[in-house]
This record gives C-alpha cells, structure tokens and sequence, in this order.
C-alpha cells in the first residue's frame, strides 16, 4: 500500500510540477478534472492540512478548442456560431461582443429595431445564464431542489427564444448589420407574461432559498474578495460588483442602446459570497426591468441593415469591442488585414480572471468553503480555456 | 430434529429471515418513495417509466446493481474492502431483532434492547473508517474521517437525549417503554420531553449520513465520500444499510417518544409502521429542502447546542423525577 500520499510520482506533468510546502502533515489532493463541483473540466491541484487548503493552484487547458486560432482561419461570416460555443451560457452576449466588433470596424449602422431586438434576447439570456448559475449553486452547497425550480424557468425563456433564434443554447442570431430573424407579436407577449412570472419566482426563491439559515451560514462571510484583488487580478461582473466597485460595461462604456434604459447596478459591500449571490439576484430582477422598458419602446424598422454584407470584409486597423456578460467584461479585440478573415482576434473571458484570484483567496480555508467560492464565481470552463 | 432446538433460538432464526425481507421491502418501498417524494417536491413526475407510475423502479434499480462489474481499486486491501459493505449491513438485521414492532410481534424481547441497539449501530462507524481506508482514494479516506468525528460526536447527545426516557421509564426494555405510554398522542413521551425529542432527531440524521448532515459522502466536495471506490453489490450494500439505519432510527423514535405500537382506537403494528413512515417521509421531505451544513458547523451544533442543551434537559428531568 503507498502510504505516502504527498508526493504523486506518478501523476502527470502538472502533478509532479506542484512543489508542496514543507509541512509534513499535508496531503495532495487532485480536485477534477472529473469532479462535480468543478463545473465540467476544471482541474484544481490542492494541498490540504486535515480540510484546510493551504496551496491551490488551478489547472486549465482540459476543453481548449482553438477558438481565437479558428478566427484566423475562417471567413467572418463562418465564425459567427463559434463565440457562442466560448460561453454557452451568455452565448449571445459573446455573439454580440464579435458582431460588435466586426461592426465598429466596418462602420456599418446597426437599425435601431435590431439593437432593442439584441437587448432583449441579450438580457433574457443573461437571466436564463443566472438562473442556471443559481440553480448550480446551491447543488455546489447540497441543495438539489433549486435546480430543478430554475430550470422550471429556463425552459420557458428557451421556448421563447427558440422560436425566434432557432436554437435552444448556443444561439447564433446576430448578424453584421441586425439580427438574423425579426421577433413578432407572439415573442413580445410571451416574454412580458415571462416577466411578471418571473417576478413571482423570485419572490419564491427568496422565501426558499435566500432566507434559508443554513444557506446563510454557508455562504456568509466566506470568500471575502477585496475590490484590490479583483482589481489586481481583472476580476469583473459580479465578483467586481459584489465587492462593492458599481462597474458595468453597460454603464461605463455603454454600447448599443443601454443608455436610454433606466437600470440600477447592484453592488453589495459585503465581499463575500453572499454579495456575488445577491448581486446575480438583483441583476435578474434589473434585466427584467431593461426588457420591459426595451417592449415598452421597442421602434418599427429593419431588423437587419439593408445594406449588410453578405460576405464582410472589414478594412485594415484593430478594434477592441466590449459587452457585459452574465460573468463580466467579454472583450473581443479585433485586428484586420483588410481579408475575408480577421488576422488576429483575441477572446477576453470574463471567468479567466475571475477564477485566476481563486489561489489568492483559497488558502486557509475549509475545502467545503472552496466549493462554495468556486460556485460564487460562476464558472464557465469552456470559456475559460476557449 | 426441530425439537432438539431450543425455541429462543427457532424464534430468532426466523426473526432474523423475517428481518432480512423486511428490510428488503422497506429500501425497496424506500427508494421508490424516496425518489417519488423528491419528484413531488421538485414538482416533476419521478418515476414514470418502468411500470405504472414507475413502481417497478427500484428492482430495474436492483437489476442494475446486481448485473455490476465488481471491481476493486488497484492496491486495495481487497478482503478488508469486501468487508466493509458486510460489516455495514449485518449489525443492521440484529438492531431489529429487540424492536417491538406490535404488541405480540418482537423477536426478541430483552431488557437490554435500547442498549443493544447503540451497541449494534455503532459499528457502522468500523465499517465506513474501513471502506474509506482501503479505498485507496483520497476522498474516500476524507469521507471516512468526517464520518468518525461526525458519528462520535454525535452519540454523545443521542445518549443524552435517550437517558431522560430511560429515568421516567426505569428501564432499557423497548417492549416496556411503549408499555409505558398511552395510547392518545397528549400520554407520549414526546409531550413530556419535546427537547429530547428534536435533540434525538437532529442526532439520529447525523447519525444516519442524512442530508443536510451527510458529509461523508458530501457530493459536491467529496465525489461521493467513503462509497466512492464502490460499484455494483457494494455499493448496494451500503446503500441498502444506509436505508436500514434510517428506518432503525424512525422505529427508535416512534418507540421513546411517540408511544411505538400504541395509537387511538386499536393498538397494533399498525399503528407502529404509520409513525415509522410519517418519520422516514420527514427525513425525506428534509434532505430535499436544505442545503448541507460545512463540516465546522456540524460538530459546533453537536458540542456547542446540542450536548449542553441535552445536559440540562437531563438534570431538570432528574430534578423533576426526584421531587
């Protein structure tokens, strides 16, 4: 029997580079990448005094898909689906963040009908990535009922947008220059009777779930992440706002026709858990406010410019192009030779920095603490490892 | 041949067939509840598939099992990791052995019971430090660790909240201890102890690995804790003696302090199971509403709350007993 459980000899390159600190009495432990609290293929090498952590150090690569070298070798109009496969979650926000980019290089207006359209389905998606995140969430912390009442709601938002996007999950529906489709009477009643169903829920949910005391002191107090970590790390979107820095793309670059919404950005001083859950809780209920003002205003009009390119082929230069995801700051910055496809086009994940803080803030802390800070930074691997 | 054996022995022998089917039954019965009532809880259907409204899930589930590859860790003590399972499960048949489970129907009725049944349910502890050790699996040896401080700690109340019962009644006989309530709900032990009771409870979900106190097999932290490592009949196993721990634990409680096989109108098994069940439906109804506690807490609720508050409900009970 190998007794010796510190040192993985015959682990693999990642394993055997993990230097363990001097202590005598730690354990390595190999957290994923086939773990059900690491949300797909992270892989998360910890040492572990008893269940205190005292090194982590995450490890990435286990779903990486080429995305960015794809971008350099199909035509703009063949990459359109892929951003949607980085985040499948908020697939339409990293949709948005490459059309966008391509947009602003080419200088094509985008109708103002297309714009309310992408607002819309943006922030449904946005609803649908939270939901799910909550829903995730609580399994992380043991309760298995929440997913089950999230998806309840997921499902409705899916049918919605399926009708009009064609696709359940990974959509791909905005176009240079519009959206690929035009939304209907049907779409913009089922989505307001979504809203107000919603907003029941939400008060179900806090009764259920928000208010449980077993929740609270699972979550509270655990995983305080200061606004200069988040700073030094690029953390963004929740984890930033639930540190008490109000930063959103939305506000403070807005793009598209956000500045004509009347929204607040939740933040919570708090720090910890509960400030990020509470603020992905809040966000909900704040993108249902954007949608019904976005129906409320929604203009006639083209939903695609009729002038748009078939094939774009936007001139040389660079451009950098940011959108708010359901996990913060999607960046896409573009840069152009003037060919059918784009020379280099670097993918900003919002969870790359999000989860690169996790090691800073792990040590010391009980390994169920690490599930529940894992889960507070919702993480999407996919788009971490792109 | 038959009357050359002594008839205790006959009794128990049957007794403990009958134990063996009736705990069959009971997962059996369980499973299907168990996933019946999450399904009600989560508002889906549950089982639907196998069978009208899916009854005969649990023996596809059972099929399954069975049907397994057995298969054994590399560098796994692999007699000790087969006997684990056993270990588990065999202490649970002879648990019911002393439960009055009517007023004509006890295997065996000894004036040790209550004490033989702690002796008997601690043994589970051995068999899950077993597994989990020679798993050769990181979260299986976590697992078994929480398991042992957790079970440990946790006895130290259960007794305490079990020794007020034992004051009143002056004895360890289960049979005696119903005996000694009413039939109406306002004559059982539970209206005269309600402390002891929710104390007993909590305790016995500890004791059982229930949600929200089951952290050694915590999914989303530990994989699957001890257990991880097994597949097919151990697996099985240990599942089938976390269920028979369960209904160990509702038969206990609705004995002390919900008068066992006593009930309005006629007294009988009847009676017995119905209180059996409401109980094991509650254990049910909470492992689907409430997340897990973090493992700090959980001994911080057992040292902190509850062995103090079960101390003192036991001096005023003695207090009371003795004016």
């Amino acid at each position: 029997m190998n007794l010796d459980l510190r040192l993985d000899t015959s682990g693999d390159f990642y394993a055997r580079k993990f230097q363990p600190t001097k202590s005598e009495n730690t354990l390595i432990l190999n957290m994923g990448p086939q773990h059900p609290s690491t949300h797909g293929v992270l892989r998360i090498l910890l040492e572990i005094d008893g269940e205190y952590i005292v090194r982590a150090e995450p490890v990435l690569g286990y779903i990486h898909r080429m995305h960015e070298k794809m971008a350099e070798v199909m035509s703009y109009p063949q990459y359109l689906p892929n951003p949607a496969r980085t985040d499948y979650l908020h697939a339409l926000a990293w949709g948005w963040a490459h059309v966008g980019a391509v947009e602003r290089i080419m200088g094509l207006e985008v109708p103002e009908r297309a714009e309310y359209i992408r607002v819309i389905t943006c922030e449904l998606n946005r609803i649908n990535s939270h939901l799910l995140w909550w829903g995730a969430y609580l399994l992380d912390l043991g309760a298995f009922t929440p997913i089950m009442y999230s998806f309840d709601d997921r499902e409705i938002i899916m049918d919605i947008m399926q009708r009009i996007t064609g696709s359940r999950l990974t959509y791909c529906y905005y176009r240079f220059g519009g959206v690929s489709d035009d939304i209907d009477d049907r779409f913009v009643n089922e989505t307001r009777e979504q809203c107000s169903r919603m907003k029941e829920r939400f008060k179900m949910y806090k009764a259920l779930v928000t208010d449980n005391f077993i929740l609270r002191k699972r979550v509270e107090e655990i995983g305080e992440i200061s606004v200069e970590t988040c700073r030094k790390y690029g953390a963004t979107g929740p984890v930033l706002r639930g540190s008490g820095q109000a930063y959103d793309v939305r506000r403070a670059e807005p793009y598209s026709v956000y500045d004509r919404f009347d929204f607040n950005i939740p933040t919570y001083d708090s720090c910890d858990a509960m400030g990020r859950y509470m603020v992905r809780m809040d966000e909900m209920q704040e993108s249902i406010k954007i949608i019904e003002q976005a129906l409320d205003s929604l203009p006639q009009g083209d939903f695609i410019h009729p002038k748009a390119p078939k094939r774009a082929k936007p001139p040389a230069g660079d451009v950098y192009f940011a959108v708010e995801g359901a996990r913060g700051k999607i960046g896409m910055h573009l840069v152009s030779d003037g060919g059918k496809s784009a020379y280099r086009l670097k993918l900003r994940a919002p969870g790359f920095s999000n989860l690169s803080l996790f090691a800073e803030v792990s040590q010391g802390i009980l390994i169920s603490d690490a599930v529940s800070i894992l889960g507070s930074l919702d993480l999407v691997i996919p788009e971490i490892d792109r | 041949m038959i009357e050359a054996l002594p008839t205790q022995l006959i009794i128990v022998i049957v007794g403990l067939v009958a134990t063996v089917s009736f705990i069959g039954l009971n997962a059996i019965l369980l499973v299907y509840l168990e996933r019946k009532v999450a399904g009600f809880i989560h508002r889906r259907p549950g089982p639907y598939e196998v069978g009208p409204h899916g009854i005969l899930q649990p023996f596809a589930d059972g099929l399954k099992l069975v049907g397994k590859q057995i298969f054994t860790p590399t560098g796994a003590d692999s007699f000790l990791y087969w006997l684990a399972p056993m270990i588990s499960m065999a202490p649970a048949l002879v648990c019911f052995l002393a439960i009055p489970f009517g007023p004509h129907l006890q295997i065996f009725n000894t004036n040790v019971g209550m004490v033989l049944i702690l002796a008997f349910t601690g043994i589970n502890v051995l068999a899950l430090c077993i597994a989990g050790w020679t798993s050769q699996n990181k979260y299986s040896l976590l697992g078994a660790a929480r398991d042992i401080s957790q079970s440990v700690a946790y006895e130290i109340p259960l007794l305490l909240s079990i020794l007020p019962i034992i004051f009143m009644t002056g004895t360890f006989n289960l049979f005696d201890i119903a005996m000694g309530q009413g039939s109406w709900p306002w004559q059982w032990f539970v209206v005269y102890q309600p402390l002891a009771f929710i104390i007993f409870f909590i305790c016995a979900l500890a004791e059982t690995n229930r949600a929200p106190f089951d952290l050694p097999e915590a999914e989303s932290e530990l994989t699957a804790g001890f257990h991880t490592e097994y597949s097919g009949m151990g697996f099985a196993l240990f599942f089938l003696s976390e269920y028979a721990y369960m209904v160990i634990a509702a038969c206990v409680t609705a004995v002390l302090f919900l008068g066992g096989f006593q009930g309005p109108g006629a007294s009988g098994w009847w009676w017995f199971l119905a209180k059996v069940y409401v109980l094991l439906l509650i254990m049910i109804w909470i492992r689907w509403t409430f997340p897990r506690v973090r493992f700090d807490q959980l001994l911080n609720i057992c040292w902190k709350w509850l062995i103090p508050l079960a101390v003192i409900n036991l001096l005023v009970t003695l207090l009371v007993i003795a004016l």
